[in-house]
């Protein structure tokens, strides 16, 4: 009954061909998950533009800026920042639900390329954070916010953050599929909060407490936002500190340290998924 | 093969656990839970590392040739490990697409087996909506896109109705007829029963017993006679009876009134406890001979603690 199986599966030409057709076809899946329950994915590209409104109006107030400087264009490049950051968990649920499920060993047990996997994932993630960076975008110009360099630094600085949201994607596949179950899931979920909170993102890291400020500092989330706040031209209380001058340079080396850790540590859990 | 968790107890895994699967037959691999099967599935599937020893599936090393051997097997695993929110046919169409099926083929054959696992009503509901039965069917259509000439199935009808359960062994049976070698774990020992050709028999990650089921029903050593009582009688008497003829312990099963006694001799036993029966005035609801049920070996078998030395010399 099953004659129209697939002859030809691995023809060493086209197995670049079948890994990328297979990783579309995996990240295809989100996007159908996306039709099937739109109101997820909704509040998932909502829920920033509801905190820096939040920041923005109810706490914004009580910030003063140097030189007067408009706060909420201090705030935004930084939820841009924070939005990529929150990116973690959507990629650690997914893949700890696939895994928890079984998914991931349907998957693995099939004659496909393992990296097909790990890069569907990928695509998936990039695009829902490319389309909630965009909305929160164009949300933060309809408040008021602007940039004021040329059309490329801008450009540059959505490259930065697409780059620390590559980076953190690879730590999310990594947690998803080293949490043993949605408890452990739920308690990296918690620190999610903190870890933005010890950044520059809402506030200038010169108010903390020397030590906790100086941990802000070096925070990867800093570095990016203090980079594209360069990039947009928005304020961006410079410090004084050697991470800041070079936050531009930061903004690279910190996804890529991160991803030279976590990529290979994703690899291995998913080869050894199951021990 | 031998395969220890990290933390698991001292009998969890598989310990020395071994195999023969000729081709193009079933295999039932029977077992209590924590016996192992799901662990020996998941090292011929290539998803868990063995400690030591070897396994070869359609030829190849589980080990250094995984992607040949994942290239041979289907797997229906324990749980349904299908995409909950998106729908029956699109979890088809995904993995008709990831079995490099064209897209056009990949529609087709998912209508196909919704149609054939009589899942075409609720083709395009999200899979979470549906019902246990269903998502099993589910789960085994879509090992179905491609029929690889290994299956592997973990506990395929678990919590299915009678009638899903048929459909079920249908589909494993009209695979079996292409010729498709297949691994089945099961609790069920009809199911082994009706689907295997051998039957391996598995406790604390060790095979115990192997064999034909007829084999295997016959290493109890003879046959049974169920001697079925009316509410009143003195059981004491027919106890009495029987032991002259019984070669094992006898069984009696209170709620059904029913005493179950091996014997060897089969038509001289049966005569002597009808006439000494008769003689004390009992007159059985009913009295047959029967061979005994692989329950019965099973229950024998996992309850001793050493097994292997009481079944090798009958096998
Ligand atoms: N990941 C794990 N870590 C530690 N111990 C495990 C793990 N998986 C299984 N075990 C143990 O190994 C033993 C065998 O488990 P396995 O799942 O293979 O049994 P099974 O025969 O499939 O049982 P069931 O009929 O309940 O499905 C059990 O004692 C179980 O507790
Ligand atoms: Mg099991």
């Amino acid at each position: 009954m099953n004659n129209a199986l697939p002859a030809a599966r691995t023809t060493p030409i086209s197995r670049f061909g079948w890994l990328l057709a297979d990783a579309w076809t995996i990240a295809r899946r989100d996007l159908q998950h996306w039709r099937q329950q739109p109101g997820a994915v909704i509040v998932n590209w909502f829920f920033p533009i509801m905190i820096a409104l939040m920041f923005g109006l109810l706490f914004g107030g009580a910030i003063a800026m140097p030189d007067g400087a408009s706060y909420f264009e201090f705030l935004m490049p930084g939820m841009f920042a924070m939005t990529m950051f929150f990116g973690l968990e959507a990629t650690m649920i997914a893949v700890n639900t696939d895994a928890a499920k079984g998914i991931t060993d349907r998957f693995r047990a099939m004659p496909m390329n393992a990296a097909a996997v790990l890069l569907g994932r990928c695509v998936a993630d990039m695009i829902s954070s490319a389309i909630g960076l965009l909305i929160l975008m164009v949300a933060g110009v309809l408040l008021g916010w602007r940039w004021h360099g040329p059309l490329t630094a801008a450009l540059a600085a959505v490259g930065l953050l697409l780059l620390l949201r590559f980076a953190i994607l690879w730590i999310g596949i990594f947690l998803g599929l080293s949490a043993k179950g949605p408890e452990s899931v739920a308690s990296v979920q918690i620190l999610i909060w903190p870890v933005s909170f010890l950044s520059n993102v809402f506030v200038d890291t010169v108010t903390m407490p020397a030590l906790l400020g100086t941990i802000a500092q070096w925070n990867p989330l800093s570095s990016t936002a203090t980079a594209i706040r360069q990039l947009f031209v928005n304020p961006g209380w410079r410090g004084q500190a050697w991470i800041i001058d070079n936050a531009q340079l930061m903004a690279v080396v910190w996804p890529l340290i991160l991803i030279a850790i976590f990529l290979p540590l994703s690899v291995r859990g998913y080869r050894k998924l199951g021990r | 093969m031998r395969k220890h968790y990290a933390g698991g107890t001292k009998d969890a895994g598989l310990n020395g656990f071994d195999l023969t699967v000729r081709r193009g037959s079933v295999c039932g691999l029977l077992g209590p839970n924590g016996a192992g099967k799901t662990t020996a599935i998941r090292v011929l599937a290539t998803l868990l590392e063995l400690d030591s020893g070897q396994a070869q599936v359609a030829g190849f090393d589980v080990t250094t040739q995984a992607r040949q051997v994942r290239e041979n097997i289907g797997l229906v695993g324990q749980y349904a490990a299908i995409d909950e929110i998106m729908s029956g046919r699109q979890n088809l169409i995904m993995f008709g697409r990831l079995n490099h099926l064209s897209s056009r083929e990949a529609d087709k054959r998912a209508d196909a087996l919704l149609e054939q696992f009589d899942l075409a009503e609720a083709a395009r509901l999200p899979v979470a909506k549906y019902s246990g039965g269903m998502r099993r069917r589910l789960d085994l259509a879509v090992s179905l896109i491609v029929s690889p000439p290994v299956l592997f199935v973990d506990e395929p009808t678990t919590g299915l109705d009678p009638v899903g359960r048929r459909e079920v062994w249908a589909a494993i049976r009209s695979r079996v007829a292409d010729g498709t070698t297949v691994l089945l774990t099961t609790q069920y020992l009809e199911e082994a029963d009706q689907l295997a050709d051998r039957i391996s028999m598995l406790k604390a990650g060790r095979v115990i017993a192997e064999g034909t089921p007829d084999e295997l029903k016959g290493a109890l050593g003879g046959d049974w006679l169920d001697i079925v009582l009316p509410l009143d009688t003195d059981k004491s008497v027919v106890m009495r009876i029987v032991e002259s003829v019984a070669s094992g312990p006898i069984q009696a099963d209170d709620e059904a009134n029913r005493i179950s006694v091996p014997v060897i001799e089969r038509t001289r036993a049966l005569v002597t406890v009808a006439r000494a029966l008769a003689d004390a005035q009992i007159e059985p609801q009913d009295l047959s001979l029967r061979r005994p049920t692989l329950d019965e070996v099973f229950i024998h078998l996992t309850s001793t603690n050493e097994p292997e030395a009481q079944l090798e010399p009958t096998l």
